[in-house]
């Protein structure tokens, strides 16, 4: 197991060089530059400027000292914020993203979990209809829909929530929370369903039954430990996708996350920024997709020795 | 059940104490204001940075040799006391406030101005505001490296004075002054954290910062808040009745509407174009509205054909409803254009005018020998709905008034300024507000071969109009000159002006002294929280 780990994270190093290499230059190729404004700079000052970010030396010196820097853990100044580095930048937003994540991955897991074992042991009836509906919704509503939603009935009309920030007032994490999590819940809630019919249908259930086990042990303790396999293979690209979505819920909410950053960069052609933002979530799915590997293998036996690691 | 109860309390306990009141009442009683400020704020370093919601903060900061009128568009004193005009217009003298000082307790000297127009204007900063400082005799040819004595500039100080001499009569050169580019920073701070040129300057952070405005530096939580509290060595300290500010960065205008109505900020800086109505119907106390020092204008690329005809583009204007646009689109009480340079109450109002004439715009079609045949033209936005529906309306009626085809092209922000900057565009949308409340700062933009003409377009009789308006002490004089050249300007269209931009914002009822003016700038110690 060990082993794997470390195949695995060996394959970090060419994933992160070639994405890095591939996001350098399609930023390089996009037209625009990060010192383009609306009033425009002499060709003296655009000048002076290329030459303070090191933008006049040829492409590939450029990626090279970038690399070269980077693995160093220096990932360079922010062209939008003199002053400020990217390394900076990230850290002042990473724990608040993180933190979204994990609730909002949590409250999906609790809810799309619960909905999908009620829905998969009343397969046709309605306690299985319904709950797949609203999931159903769940899914097609974007967060970018929900959140404003959310906000004018909890925190407009009744005034029972705060709208905005994150930590300073009570109850100021549930809306985000709910608003990130709520498609991730939906779309646990049918794995979790598909996954347990799939288990509830199998001989050792049977047998169980059999042997006269209460349902809520064949259930809990045989049952969900298989047919939750497929949420935790989900979890990892969850999690990955809920910090790179996060960008949504944090200007929503005004919530001082990365996931601000991450998008800003790209229309800033804040070129340091947009590969440091870039290299931290590829390292983060890597990292979380990993995670999720393991844990699946742990459920799983027939995984523990090849393909969930692999 | 029981898990979700637990879950929602664990994360309510995560959070901060409980209030009843809102926000906004709890922090007017401690004075403290809280304003909704765009986006995040690139830097506070005033030589560097460039935009709105920086300038807002900087007001705060920092103070220059006058500070703005919010009355009047004029100036009062800020760390000149008093100043003097020599007889020519040439030559500005400035006495220092003694009381003027540093928030580490440093006199503000003048010698501290000399240093940061050097600072500003050295071109290895690469500060992309030094040109606001032009004015000042050799200015110009030192930030171009033509000269490299910065003692041969037109700056010479006394002890407590500083002596300023111009390349020109230039009577808007104390409104210069209200612009941060040309406001002071701590020499010795800066130098201690990075020296005179560096971009990577630390001078900025919040444990190092030196400011001589009616506020200091409190914190500063990216993406979350700058906050700012008084300055007890101000000069004007006691008079100032605010105790201190929470700039908000809110880049959603939506966002900010409801942190407004949840009573979380004193001011939304902009309101949706949706809910003007809305608001100016059932909530007029805290809606405010009044023209701005801006135009809304299409830019012409007068290098290409048919664009290159003058008698194409009057009839590309004169088949332009204005008012259609500003009453069915803007909703927002815009004015219609009639001249490029907003007309102002300090007494500048062009007489040119713009008209909307189908048949006149056929018949200028006509004469200008245009072959239906030829391509579509295109109009070039960046990425919004507003302007993706001004542009929908132009392109409508020109398809009804001249038969006209024209396609949209709508890019990002980056993508559109490089797209105009390299000539690559045939008509594009352009938006510009004035700098300080002089009409130079309109006209002077399209001088041939300025950076920011982005037309091709030259007419000698223009620029030797404008030049010779800035030797002129006289204001009437000088206002009439503008007039001729904006004449010129209407007359040619190399833009095409179409409104003149209004600010509209949601403020709330318990700031007091608020002045609504052209350049939307308030110094924050002349306002009152109830």
């Amino acid at each position: 197991m060990i082993q794997l780990i470390l195949k695995r994270l060996l394959t970090y190093i060419p994933v992160l060089l070639i994405v890095t290499i591939v996001t350098f230059l399609m930023i390089h190729a996009a037209p625009g530059g990060p010192f383009d404004a609306e009033r425009v700079a002499s060709p003296e000052i655009i000048e002076k400027l290329n030459e303070a970010y090191n933008l006049d030396k040829p492409l590939h010196i450029q990626i090279f000292n970038y690399l070269y820097s980077a693995i160093q853990g220096d990932f360079g100044p922010s062209f939008k914020y003199p002053g400020r580095s990217v390394s900076e930048l990230i850290m002042s937003g990473l724990p608040t993203t993180i933190e979204l994540a994990v609730y909002s991955i949590l409250f999906a897991i609790f809810l799309g979990v619960l909905s999908g074992l009620i829905a998969s042991l009343n397969p046709g009836k309605f306690l299985d209809v319904f709950p797949m509906s609203i999931s159903l919704l769940g899914i097609c509503i974007p967060s970018i829909i929900l959140g404003p939603i959310l906000v004018l009935i909890f925190g407009i009309w009744y005034e029972f929530l705060p709208v905005y920030g994150w930590g300073d007032n009570p109850g100021d994490k549930i809306l985000p929370t709910i608003t990130l999590g709520t498609a991730y819940a939906a779309i646990f809630a049918r794995l979790t369903r598909g996954g347990m019919l799939e288990i509830l249908g199998q001989d050792f259930i049977r047998t169980a039954r059999a042997k006269g086990l209460s349902e809520i042990r064949i259930i809990f303790i045989h049952a969900l430990r298989g047919g939750i396999i497929p949420v935790i293979s989900f979890l990892g690209p969850a999690i990955a996708g809920l910090l790179a979505g996060s960008f949504v819920v944090e200007t929503i909410f005004q919530i001082n996350g990365i996931g601000r950053f991450y998008v800003q960069a790209a229309f800033n052609r804040d070129y340091t920024m947009i590969l440091g933002t870039s290299i931290l979530f590829t390292f983060m799915t890597l990292t979380f997709v990993l995670i999720s590997d393991i844990l699946a293998s742990f459920l799983n036996p027939t995984l523990r020795d090849s393909g969930g690691l692999e | 059940m029981r898990f979700l109860v637990v879950f929602f309390v664990f994360l309510i306990s995560c959070s901060g104490s409980a209030d009843q009141k809102s926000k906004v009442d709890i922090y007017s009683e401690k004075g403290i204001l809280l304003l909704g400020n765009g986006t995040e704020p690139s830097g506070i370093d005033p030589h560097l940075v460039t935009g709105v919601p920086e300038h807002k903060i900087l007001l705060a900061l920092l103070e220059g040799l006058v500070v703005f009128n919010p009355k009047n568009n004029g100036v009062l004193p800020g760390v000149a006391e008093d100043w003097s005009v020599s007889d020519d217009g040439l030559s500005y003298t400035f006495i220092f406030n003694p009381d003027a000082k540093w928030t580490n307790g440093d006199s503000v000297k003048p010698e501290h101005f000399a240093y940061s127009w050097e600072r500003i204007l050295s071109p290895d900063l690469g500060a992309q505001y030094a040109d606001m400082l032009y004015v000042i005799k050799n200015a110009e040819k030192f930030h171009k490296g033509d000269i490299k004595d910065f003692n041969k500039v037109g700056i010479s100080i006394t002890k407590n004075m500083l002596m300023v001499e111009l390349e020109n009569p230039t009577p808007y050169f104390l409104n210069i002054l209200t612009h941060y580019s040309t406001w002071p920073v701590h020499p010795d701070t800066v130098e201690k954290y990075g020296g005179m040129i560096s971009r990577n300057n630390q001078w900025t952070r919040v444990n190092n910062f030196v400011g001589n405005g009616p506020f200091k530096l409190e914190s500063w939580e990216i993406n979350k808040a700058l906050k700012v509290s008084r300055n007890e060595l101000y000069w004007g300290n006691s008079s100032n009745k605010i105790n201190g500010i929470e700039f908000i960065p809110i880049e959603n205008e939506l966002t900010q509407d409801r942190l407004f109505r949840s009573g979380g900020i004193h001011l939304a800086n902009t309101v949706p174009t949706e809910k003007i109505k809305r608001y100016r119907d059932e909530r007029p106390n805290e809606f405010n509205e009044h023209n701005y020092f801006g135009t809304y204008y299409y830019r012409i690329n007068t290098n290409k054909y048919p664009l290159n005809n003058l008698n194409f583009r009057k009839a590309l204007s004169l088949s332009i409803d204005r008012e259609l646009i500003v009453k069915s689109i803007l909703k927002g009480n815009q004015k219609i254009s009639y001249s490029f340079t907003p007309p102002d109450n300090n007494g500048y109002n062009p007489k040119t005018k713009l008209d909307f004439n189908p048949v006149k715009a056929k018949q200028f079609l006509e004469k200008s020998g245009y072959d239906m045949n030829n391509p579509s033209l295109e109009i070039l936005y960046n990425t919004s709905e507003g302007h993706q529906k001004i542009a929908q309306a132009i392109q409508e009626m020109w398809k009804k008034n001249l038969g006209l085809n024209v396609i949209l092209t709508n890019v990002d922000w980056k993508v559109y300024l490089a797209r105009e900057t390299q000539g690559e565009f045939d008509i594009s949308r352009a938006g510009w507000i004035g700098d300080y409340p002089d009409p130079f700062t309109f006209l002077d933009m399209m001088v041939t071969n300025r950076g920011n003409n982005k037309t091709g377009w030259s007419n000698s009789e223009f620029d030797k109009i404008l030049k010779n308006a800035s030797s002129q002490i006289s204001t009437i004089e000088r206002y009439n000159l503008y007039e001729k050249a904006e004449k010129i300007l209407i007359d040619e269209l190399p833009v095409i002006p179409l409104y003149t931009y209004t600010r509209t914002y949601l403020l709330s009822e318990r700031v007091k002294n608020w002045q609504n003016n052209i350049l939307d700038t308030n110094p924050y110690q002349f306002l009152s929280l109830e």
